[in-house]
């Protein structure tokens, strides 16, 4: 941050970062050949939603232009930190797709000047034990980490710390363990 | 090239810029002056010990601002374990910032408000009272603590230390020339036989003079920092309708809180949200916050700015 956002008090918003994300089929792969774990198809953007008309019809439009295909609707929920969740379903062998649809999202909501408000997106991965995995996209940063949640308010760092030196060749993965933030009740996991 | 809302408040800029560039040219004043005025009794090599000694201590508020607010609020440090819907609304509000997240306290007093403060934004304390998080709800107070962020990231303690100077500056020769005078200030003359007024009287009057000045410049500066915060604070979260509620309710409320938890907290009124004191003489010159009306003005302006679409406005329905 330079010296004149300081004395202007003037930090700009931070831009979402979106190029990282077609990363994750990559990924995936090397996930289910070293750790059983296969994508489950689901995925989801979390964004800040911001008051006004314009929020609104952005987001009607994304709605809009991602049911209008024949997978499965999208379905939107809001969690109780007051972000909004859209929830995309693809066939979980096409990774590809469901990422697209994801970027659809992103770069709708950047076209139209809120690209500050996406915080994170997550794609959700099983392996046959049952066990639940998240990759967290972080915008801001063009980072992932993995959120492996055990119990209501628990993770399982181990699984959560083999995730993260399976992938990191693959995906950027987030090296500040500070910002792995858990992401409890996300849609999609 | 992805497209911003952010918009750009020139005149507010400008006005601030100007009043920062006084408070750097009545330090210079005050050093300046004192040396000449010092020259004429033989002090002269004391000036600069006095302008890097208020340096100094500006320095050391600086630097400690964050424990030294923590323990004068009494406030106490919470874990995510303690208090994790703050901790958890912290840490997105961070995310979407993209800047580390400060240490986290709260303060056991029914007083609605909230502070941040520390050196830099990796060395910051936030800090919330069990009043404001009773009476706001989950919007209002993530309002709130965004602008508190906005703080943080402003980086407006050191901007204000650094604002303050001059003023610790000329508090501190207020004192010493008061020394001076008690001492036996007008006995010591110069071998040159000087007919003017006592050393100690100018540095009295010249450091009073600038105390006052820069009194009314750091409140000045002070209300337009609050603005600053609360724009991006409002964009931050995307809701400049739930910190205008947020204000409305607080600053009815901060009001009429019995006056002796409102003394006990005087000294940590620039760092408030709203302040605690509303003084009534020389409201608008001396408050440390601008009024709720400014306040909720600017944010109908970032309200409006969210509003309204992009250059090409939305694809027509159907096509």
């Amino acid at each position: 941050m330079g010296l004149w956002s300081t004395l202007s008090g003037k930090t700009k918003p931070k831009q979402a970062n979106l190029d990282a994300l077609f990363s994750l089929p990559a990924a995936a792969v090397t996930l289910q050949t070293a750790a059983g774990f296969t994508a489950t198809g689901v995925g989801s953007v979390c964004y800040r939603a911001a008051e006004g008309a314009a929020f609104a019809q952005t987001q009607a439009d994304v709605v809009e232009l991602l049911d209008h295909d024949d997978d499965p609707d999208v379905e939107r929920s809001t969690d109780s930190f007051g972000f909004t969740w859209l929830l995309a379903r693809q066939s979980p062998d096409d990774l590809s797709a469901l990422v697209t649809d994801l970027h659809t999202v992103n770069t709708s909501l950047e076209a139209q000047g809120f690209g500050p408000s996406l915080l994170c997106s997550l794609v959700g991965f099983t392996d046959p034990a049952g066990r639940r995995l998240g990759l967290v996209y972080l915008y801001k940063q063009g980072t992932f980490y993995p959120f492996a949640p055990q119990g209501p308010q628990q993770r399982d760092n181990l699984l959560e710390i083999q995730i993260r030196d399976l992938v990191k060749d693959d995906l950027p993965v987030e090296s500040d363990l500070t910002r792995w933030m858990p992401v409890w009740g996300a849609p999609g996991l | 090239m992805a497209s911003t809302r952010f918009i750009n408040d020139r005149g507010l800029t400008a006005r601030m810029t100007l009043v920062m560039f006084l408070l750097g040219a009545l330090f210079v004043a005050l050093v300046v002056g004192l040396m000449f005025a010092a020259d004429g009794y033989g002090y002269g090599g004391l000036v600069p010990i006095i302008g890097i000694a208020g340096l100094g201590i500006a320095w050391f508020q600086w630097y400690n601002s964050d424990k030294v607010a923590l323990k004068a609020m009494r406030a106490r440090v919470v874990t995510p374990e303690e208090a994790p819907e703050l901790h958890g609304m912290v840490d997105r509000l961070c995310a979407l910032a993209d800047m580390p997240k400060p240490t986290l306290a709260i303060a056991y007093t029914d007083m609605p408000n909230a502070f941040a403060t520390g050196r830099s934004p990796s060395h910051s304390a936030m800090c919330v009272t069990t009043g404001i998080m009773d009476k706001l709800t989950v919007e209002e107070l993530e309002g709130v603590i965004a602008h508190e962020l906005s703080h943080v990231a402003h980086r407006d303690v050191l901007v204000m230390t650094v604002a303050a100077s001059a003023g610790i500056t000329a508090g501190m020769l207020t004192r010493g020339a008061q020394y001076g005078a008690m001492f036996g200030g007008g006995g010591r003359r110069d071998s040159r036989d000087n007919n003017g007024p006592p050393f100690w009287i100018i540095a009295l009057v010249l450091s009073l003079v600038v105390y006052a000045v820069s009194f009314f410049l750091t409140r000045l500066l002070s209300r337009y920092r609050e603005l600053c915060a609360d724009r991006s604070g409002a964009f931050l979260t995307g809701k400049p309708g739930a910190l205008a509620s947020a204000l409305t309710k607080i600053s009815g409320e901060v009001a009429s809180i019995p006056s002796k938890d409102l003394r006990e907290v005087q000294s940590m009124n620039a760092f408030f949200i709203t302040p605690a004191i509303s003084g009534m003489t020389f409201k608008t010159l001396t408050s440390t916050h601008p009024s709720l009306e400014q306040r909720l003005e600017q944010l109908a302006k970032v309200s409006a700015e969210l509003g309204k679409p992009m250059d090409g406005g939305f694809a027509a329905p159907g096509r």
